[in-house]
């Protein structure tokens, strides 16, 4: 049996799963902690199944609290930032294009270092190891702990970024190190910038992994713990307190997938209701669409994988505000997480989404005597409304012409009605409330490889053929049984300026995590490139 | 025209993009480089052709090399000023003022930076009113202007001039070089004067580009559609004067290889709700697309792929699997559509078997 856990800035869902099958779920408020409100949602789960903590074989987690730490600029290290590619590359430093704040808040210096490679392997110039030893020393005496790395054209040689982290470790033996290949694809800036992002939530990885761990330990759960990565795959708790950039986009993922996985729609789009907004994403083939353009995080531009979603600003404590019979303006403020007290049917006097469902019979929560008298035009009106703003949001998301299945999902998913507009049908299912815990719960293991391939040299079904057999093995060893593993992704671009066949390749695999897997030593090391 | 702020610049750069036609690389970088040398200096002169000198001297400039290799080895920042400080010296002149070899892409930004460090202004046009693969197909060739002497630099500080007969012949030894010095250069080349840029130059392309992108940002703020505001304002500029989408849906294959050191290919586009199919074809930049058996656009007219929702261009190089497009066309400026022009930059320059047909003629019906 598994756990699947999704922490969000309100609630932290749990479900426990067996096979297909959803035994236990519950919500709880998140703990300003984390780990008080993932240790009493497991509590719930196992007591609700009966089922002891021994029986428990993964824990899966999944979490916005790094997203939120960088929105918010909270509980961030300063980085000591290292770029080695001089003299290319000196126009344009580390936090180019950063939002000022965050920029000014995150540096501990910037370091524009001679190293790098060429596209074709050689070295743009040799690794200065005095100078190296010197940054790491002056990040040192400065206090700065966590320290990102990265080189040009690390994704084709990881040497020269391996070679500076020995040599930094050897300075500064506390130091936290990131380095770019591991957290990014090529496009120096974005890599740079995710591995930047990575090193300020160093310290708050480790301290949240380790109590997450901690917390496990106390309920008896031996299981190993991983954590839900931006594309819906895993990372073991170890890489995660390492990698925690790596987990940023998880939530809406875990949501996708966990809506695929309740109602067996592959295609369809999939409206995930919390507290304050509806997050429209698209299912093709299962998967979560993913953005075809760079994504923003916190103001800054990376290269992640992440899927393409729509938030709009329609929740369940989403604040309705009337002056008189005539002016009705929906959102986008949300009451959040004091909904339980700021609402009508809690007992508050401020007019939510939720009120109205209640009032309407829609939903069945809190006091729905409490609930304000509307006139039947109003309250029809008011639907109205949210009937166009999701509607809306549906036509801008879908790509065909012609109505979509719908599948509802979140703890407000009753706000979406079955007769929506664009929709052919609303799939609701059972425990829709706590898809995100179970999309954590069902997770894959994934791994993804980039290189540039001259095919002159090497031939291209073999290229191809060693990727795929390298990329299956890789999986494999980090807990994917063996039939579950697939290519579910492949591209090549040639290097159209330059002479011969050269072209940069990039295949992804993913696999379904063996009901007995535990993170290995060696799977462990290997995922650290899968993303 | 002085560009002053950063908006400015987005709105350029969206705009290159566009005009790139799925080439001249990801302006992204070329954004961050000039909005820095706008803080640092406060502001770029954009003069109008009609306000040159006839005497003065002239700087196309731009990159050449692997749009994939320069997002990750990125500039100096000496590699501009080295060339054109070059130049002058052979020369015996200080140069008046810079423009873009090529509009499309990032390299329609390139010159702004180079222009911020010698504090001279950029002219509004450019030498190809799009994007093209290789230097020879600069109107400025077209017209038989020397490219020479040309200056190359790269971010190792290396500086080479080339002096060739023909324009052919400095394409060919620029690109080896560029990919010796590791994938990517500088590139100063054909200089000319005031009265010559008049004369040959496509003019007020920088500014088309600006209203373009301005035209998309402010339509996504408006919440109206921005390929309608794409089209009424590349027909505005009277340079692009048709603009059509041409097709809508989802990237199912994506065939690329290299023939002749450059990246021939097709991308296939499905669709949405069974309205069929879409091939492009491109050589580095996209060349053709057909429906079915219909053309219905060819170079040197433009053919952009750009993400459906957004409307932010896709470059050939970040063509993906799955990706939803729209697949937008513009007539390209008049000055490359002469037989002359055509017998450099036309599908049979290609090596395509058929002659050019204007974009405007082959969509009668859709624009009916």
């Amino acid at each position: 049996m598994r756990i699947g856990v999704d922490v969000g800035g309100t609630n932290t869902d749990a479900v426990l799963i067996e096979g297909r099958r959803v035994v236990a779920s519950t919500k709880r408020p998140t703990s300003p902690d984390v780990s008080a409100g993932v240790a009493s949602a497991i509590t719930d789960v196992l007591a609700e199944a009966g089922v002891s903590a021994e029986a428990v074989q993964a824990v899966m987690i999944g979490t916005t609290h790094f997203t939120n730490a960088l929105v918010e600029r909270d509980r961030l290290d300063r980085v000591g930032i290292i770029r080695l590619a001089s003299p290319s590359g000196e126009a344009l430093p580390p936090l180019t294009g950063w939002p000022e704040a965050l920029a000014r808040q995150l540096e501990g210096g910037i370091f524009l270092l001679p190293g790098g490679y060429e596209v074709d392997g050689r070295e743009i110039s040799a690794l200065d190891e005095s100078r190296l030893r010197d940054a790491a020393q002056d990040c040192r005496a400065r206090g700065i702990d966590s320290i990102a790395v990265s080189c040009a054209f690390a994704p084709i040689n990881v040497a020269m970024e391996e070679r500076a982290a020995a040599i930094i470790s050897e300075e500064h033996p506390g130091a936290s190190i990131s380095l770019s290949h591991s957290v990014g694809r090529l496009g120096l800036i974005e890599r740079e910038n995710g591995t930047i992002l990575n090193a300020a939530l160093a310290t708050l990885a480790r301290h949240v992994v380790a109590s997450l761990e901690e917390a496990l330990a106390a309920l008896g759960v031996a299981a190993p713990l991983y954590i839900s990565q931006n594309d819906g795959t895993l990372i073991s708790a170890a890489e995660a307190a390492r990698y925690p950039v790596l987990t940023i986009g998880s939530g809406p993922t875990n949501s996708m997938r966990g809506a695929a996985f309740l109602t067996g729609v592959e295609n369809g789009i999939v409206m995930d209701v919390g507290g304050t907004t509806c997050d429209i994403g698209v299912l093709a083939n299962g998967f979560p669409r993913e953005s075809s353009i760079a994504v923003d995080i916190g103001g800054v531009r990376t290269n992640f994988r992440m899927p393409d979603i729509l938030a709009i600003g329609l929740g369940g404590g989403t604040r309705i505000h009337l002056s008189g019979e005539s002016d009705l303006v929906i959102g986008p403020d949300s009451v959040g997480f004091r909904i339980t007290q700021d609402s009508y049917v809690f007992g508050g006097a401020t007019l939510t989404t939720s009120d109205v469902a209640v009032a309407a019979g829609k939903a069945d929560f809190g006091n729905a005597s409490l609930a304000p008298t509307l006139s039947p035009s109003l309250r029809e009106r008011i639907f109205e409304r949210i009937r166009a703003m999701l509607a809306d949001g549906i036509d801008r998301m879908k790509t065909a012409p012609g109505d979509a299945t719908i599948i509802a999902v979140g703890g407000g998913h009753f706000l979406i009605d079955d007769d929506l507009k664009g929709a052919a049908q609303v799939v609701r299912p059972e425990h829709a409330a706590v898809a995100n815990a179970v999309g954590a719960a069902i997770a894959q293991i994934g791994a993804q490889a980039e290189r540039i391939v001259d095919y002159d040299i090497e031939p291209r079904q073999a290229a191809l053929e060693t990727m795929r057999e390298t990329l299956l093995a890789r999986v494999i060893a980090a807990g994917a049984t063996k039939e579950s593993v697939e290519i579910v992704d492949m591209d090549e671009v040639f290097l159209s300026y330059l002479p011969g066949r050269s072209a940069q390749l990039r295949m992804k695999a993913v696999g379904s995590l063996a009901e007995t897997a535990r993170p290995v030593d060696g799977a462990v090391a290997e995922a650290r490139h899968a993303h | 025209m002085r560009i002053e702020r950063a908006t400015e610049l987005e709105d350029l750069a969206r705009g290159a993009a566009f005009l790139g036609s799925g080439g001249g690389g990801d302006p992204y970088y070329s954004l961050l480089l000039a909005e820095a040398a706008l803080t640092r200096r406060g502001g770029f002169n954009l003069v109008s052709l009609a306000d040159v000198a006839d005497d003065a001297l002239l700087a196309p400039c731009g990159w050449i090399g692997a749009p994939t290799v320069s997002v990750e080895k990125l500039p100096n920042g000496n590699e501009a000023v080295a060339g054109l400080r070059r130049l002058e010296e052979i020369m015996g002149r200080p140069i008046d003022a810079v423009l873009p070899i090529e509009i499309g892409g990032g390299n329609g930004l390139a010159p702004l930076i180079a222009a911020a460090e010698l504090g001279i202004p950029v002219v509004d046009c450019d030498g190809m009113g799009r994007a093209f693969p290789e230097s020879q197909m600069a109107i400025f060739n077209i017209r038989g202007l020397s490219a020479c002497p040309s200056v190359l630099t790269a971010a190792d500080g290396s500086l080479n001039v080339i002096e060739t007969g023909d324009n052919l012949t400095h394409e060919r030894i620029a690109r080896a070089l560029a990919v010796s010095l590791g994938g990517i250069a500088h590139m100063v080349e054909y200089p000319l004067t005031g009265a010559e840029a008049k004369a040959h130059a496509v003019p007020g392309s920088v500014s088309a580009a600006i209203a373009v992108g301005r035209a998309i940002r402010e339509a996504r703020a408006a919440g109206r559609d921005p390929f309608d505001a794409l089209a009424l304002a590349l027909e505005a500029t009277g340079l692009y004067p048709h603009c059509l989408p041409l097709f809508e849906g989802k990237i199912v294959d994506l065939e690329r290889e290299t023939r002749g050191g450059f990246s021939v290919g097709r991308v296939i586009i499905d669709g949405f709700g069974g309205s069929g199919r879409m091939e492009i074809e491109f050589q580095n930049e996209n060349l053709v697309a057909r429906r079915g058996e219909a053309v219905l656009a060819m170079v040197p007219d433009i053919i952009t792929i750009m993400d459906r929702d957004t409307a932010d261009t896709i470059t050939t190089e970040r063509l993906k699997y799955g990706q939803r497009v729209k697949v937008v066309a513009a007539a390209a400026p008049a000055i490359l559509r002469d037989p002359v022009a055509l017998s450099f930059v036309g599908p049979r320059a290609f090596g395509m078997a058929f002659d050019f047909t204007p974009m405007e003629k082959l969509n009668v019906t859709a624009r009916a």
